[in-house]
């Protein structure tokens, strides 16, 4: 197995740590977007985020009362099912440890869902201890809307398509149920470090 | 659901080149030969994989143009002039290479003509080619589907497929193309960027809920589709396929 596409140099980036950068990716210093239907537009006065599903205590807050949780500064490296890398990229957001506080559930996964209907399905394994945020600010600015704003989830260890833009809540489940993308031919887990972009990878 | 046929594990396989077709300057078809190939549907698009002597490999997406037909396999390129792989898929490759690919991938952005219609498809310059393949479906089909093509282009030689989609105009596919930066002396058709009025006067109407898929870079599709939701078309008909200046 030693096939060469005859002539083919390629351009390896020397700004890039290779280490940091999964298999079949490439780093961009730009912000793609990718999205599956029009950007929503949901007013902060009519936003909200839930908790709810297989949870003893479901949980609801407004833009106030979100914003008004204690928050963190994230920088990660985020991984782009299209190949695309991009590294310390910077947020700010409440951990989903900070909204799970407390909560008594036996649920063993998590759908998060948006405005526009999309969805996309984690094990709560995934969310939980320090994994991920539900993030409105990117580089010291508000979350723009084509980015997923107001809020999108940032959970920079599993391919972008699973950090939820515009997203609404989280519905704790006790089955596994495959969102949009899932269902669409792309991995149900989706680790980059695994290059798992497509069912069966 | 609808991607059943993706059930089975994407393997990388061989493609060998058998002829290039350009396009525009900037845009080139490839055309491919692929002995492996289990068949697509029209808007999905595959990964493509070159590999260095030294090992290194780059991977890309691009979306295939061609109607679904046995093993061979059509895909369109733009040459990006800071991209790693479009420029070699462009000026290096040649008929007799083999060319490593994997696919077809997305259930999404996929029309066949069972879907039916009306449909209304926007393409932004080389965001026509996976419309491309849904006219060539439909046509390929004898389907009579109400079929309306905007395309938007920066001039009339960056028009892809522009012989074609003249060829293929008429029972029911409506080609209407916008030209943003320049006209050829004559030209009397839009000469602007997609808008809310364009969009209305091309049709078909939000009232009639055509199936929508929009497909160009990002600001375009960002544009077109605001535009389409403004004038009544329902969001969740409305599939969008973008692509960033960068990679290539």
């Amino acid at each position: 197995m030693s096939f060469v596409s005859r002539g083919f140099q390629g351009r390896r980036r020397q700004d890039a740590d290779p280490s940091r950068v999964p298999p079949g990716q490439y780093v961009t210093p730009d912000y793609p977007v990718l999205s599956a239907g029009p950007t929503p537009h949901t007013a902060l006065e009519t936003w909200d985020f839930s908790i709810g599903g297989e949870i003893d205590d479901p949980q609801r807050w407004s833009w106030e009362e979100f914003r008004a949780l204690p928050s963190e500064e994230v920088t990660v490296d985020i991984h782009c099912v299209t190949k695309w890398s991009k590294l310390d990229t910077s947020w700010r957001g409440v951990s989903i440890d900070t909204l799970l506080e407390n909560a008594q559930t036996s649920a063993e996964y998590v759908t998060q869902y948006s405005d526009g209907g999309y969805t996309t399905n984690v094990p709560l394994a995934d969310v939980t201890g320090g994994k991920a945020w539900i993030v409105y600010e990117y580089d010291g600015e508000p979350l723009e809307a084509e980015h997923g704003g107001p809020a999108r989830m940032l959970l920079p260890h599993l391919y972008f398509w699973k950090s939820a833009k515009w997203i609404r809540g989280l519905r704790l489940q006790s089955e596994d149920e495959p969102g949009f993308w899932e269902t669409n031919g792309y991995n149900n887990y989706g680790d980059p470090w695994k290059e798992q972009r497509y069912w069966g990878d | 659901m609808e991607g059943a046929a993706l059930l089975g594990r994407l393997t990388w396989q061989f493609g060998d080149v058998v002829d290039l077709v350009e396009e525009t300057a900037h845009v080139k078809t490839l055309v491919l030969d692929v002995p492996a190939w289990p068949g697509h549907r029209a808007g999905q698009h595959v990964d493509v994989r070159l590999t260095a002597e030294d090992g290194y490999q780059a991977e890309r997406s691009y979306s295939i143009a061609s109607a679904p037909s046995g093993t061979r396999l059509e895909l369109t390129v733009e040459r990006l002039d800071d991209g790693e792989v479009s420029p070699y898929l462009t000026d290096e490759l040649r008929p007799g290479d083999k060319l490593e690919l994997r696919g077809p991938v997305g259930g999404y952005f996929v029309w066949e003509p069972s879907v039916g219609g009306p449909v209304l498809l926007v393409g932004g310059g080389s965001g026509a080619v996976p419309l491309m393949a849904m006219i060539r479906e439909r046509a390929a089909a004898g389907s009579d589907v109400d079929m309306r093509l905007l395309l938007s282009s920066r001039g009339w030689e960056e028009i892809v497929y522009r012989d074609e989609l003249a060829r293929l105009t008429g029972d029911g596919l409506v080609v209407v193309h916008t030209l943003t930066r320049s006209q050829p002396d004559g030209w009397s058709g839009y000469a602007r960027r997609v808008d809310s009025e364009m969009l209305a006067e091309v049709g078909p109407a939000a009232k009639d809920q055509p199936h929508v898929y929009v497909c160009g870079p990002t600001p375009f599709v960002e544009a077109v589709a605001n535009a389409l939701v403004g004038v009544g078309h329902e969001p969740h008909e409305i599939k969008t396929e973008r692509f960033g200046p960068t990679g290539g």
